[in-house]
């Protein structure tokens, strides 16, 4: 556990970079993670699904991407091409959840 | 090592419908953390992306020493299911069922589908040329999905640095 400062608020994160307090999460903080996480824009279709996570998440971890899927309606592709190359810890960490704790 | 993306390829060889999940659930999670993803179909392993056959993978009770009878709800411990009974017509219909129950309740997806989400998360899925030619397939006998059907030397070629899981 660490504190870091990320797009000016003081946060605290795990060792894999997880934000550990959701209550810490602002969208600002949304916005600068995406940029570290190599995403530079933020369209309504990510903040569906950031939304979603964080609307249904419950002890603080994201839902799993089938959740996501299933509850956005968003296709599989759909959500890969959002966030690619490893949608299930990008959208943990944007939302400032902690990683999906199911399977599928 | 450092810019290349983390591959892991799995060789499915088996065809019943316990050894279909491992890679479909071990690939799904290595997608979801951003690496690629190769799964090769082998012998036994092609009814998993045969049209005809995905769907109908089954469980037998015969020979399988982990399966007990506890596990269809009756309270009997470490008693097996004794294989005369196993034998018996509809017995592997029967562990089939139940175990696509348990699956479903845990809102597990059945192969077919499970394979369309690895396909649509960008894993690659290739059948086995040696195997295709021992059981007089075709291309068109797989699910969509499949990239083609290819040599054990393509598969050494295309998993160069990746870590194989045989199945």
């Amino acid at each position: 556990m660490s504190n870091k400062v990320i797009a000016g608020v003081p946060v605290q994160v795990n060792a894999e970079g997880f934000m550990t307090n959701p209550a810490e999460w602002t969208k600002d903080v949304a916005i600068e993670i995406a940029r570290e996480e190599g995403l530079p824009e933020l369209t309504d279709a990510h903040w569906k699904v950031i939304d979603f996570c964080r609307s249904t998440s419950e002890d603080g971890k994201s839902p799993t991407l089938r959740t996501i899927t299933n509850g956005t309606g968003l296709t599989t592709k759909e959500l890969f091409a959002l966030f690619p190359k490893g949608p299930a810890k990008k959208v943990a960490k944007i939302a400032g959840l902690g990683k999906p704790e199911g399977c599928v | 090592m450092t810019n290349e993306n983390r591959h892991i390829a799995f060789i499915c060889s088996k065809g019943n419908l316990d050894m279909a999940y491992p890679a479909l659930v071990m690939g799904w999670a290595a997608l979801g953390n951003g690496i690629d993803v190769t799964l090769f179909f082998t012998f036994w392993g092609m009814d998993l992306i045969r049209k005809t056959r995905v769907d109908h993978l089954e469980i037998a009770p015969v020979a399988n020493t982990s399966m007990k009878m506890s596990m269809m709800g009756i309270d009997t411990g470490n008693l097996g299911i004794p294989n005369v009974m196993g034998v018996l017509p509809g017995m592997t219909a029967f562990a089939t069922n139940l175990m696509n129950d348990k699956m479903k309740k845990l809102g597990v997806p059945p192969v077919r589908e499970y394979l369309q989400m690895l396909s649509d998360g960008g894993a690659k899925m290739f059948a086995c040329k040696m195997s295709v030619d021992m059981f007089d397939l075709k291309e068109s006998d797989f699910i969509e999905g499949v990239g083609g059907i290819v040599t054990a030397g393509d598969f050494m070629d295309m998993t160069e640095g990746a870590q194989i899981i045989f199945i």
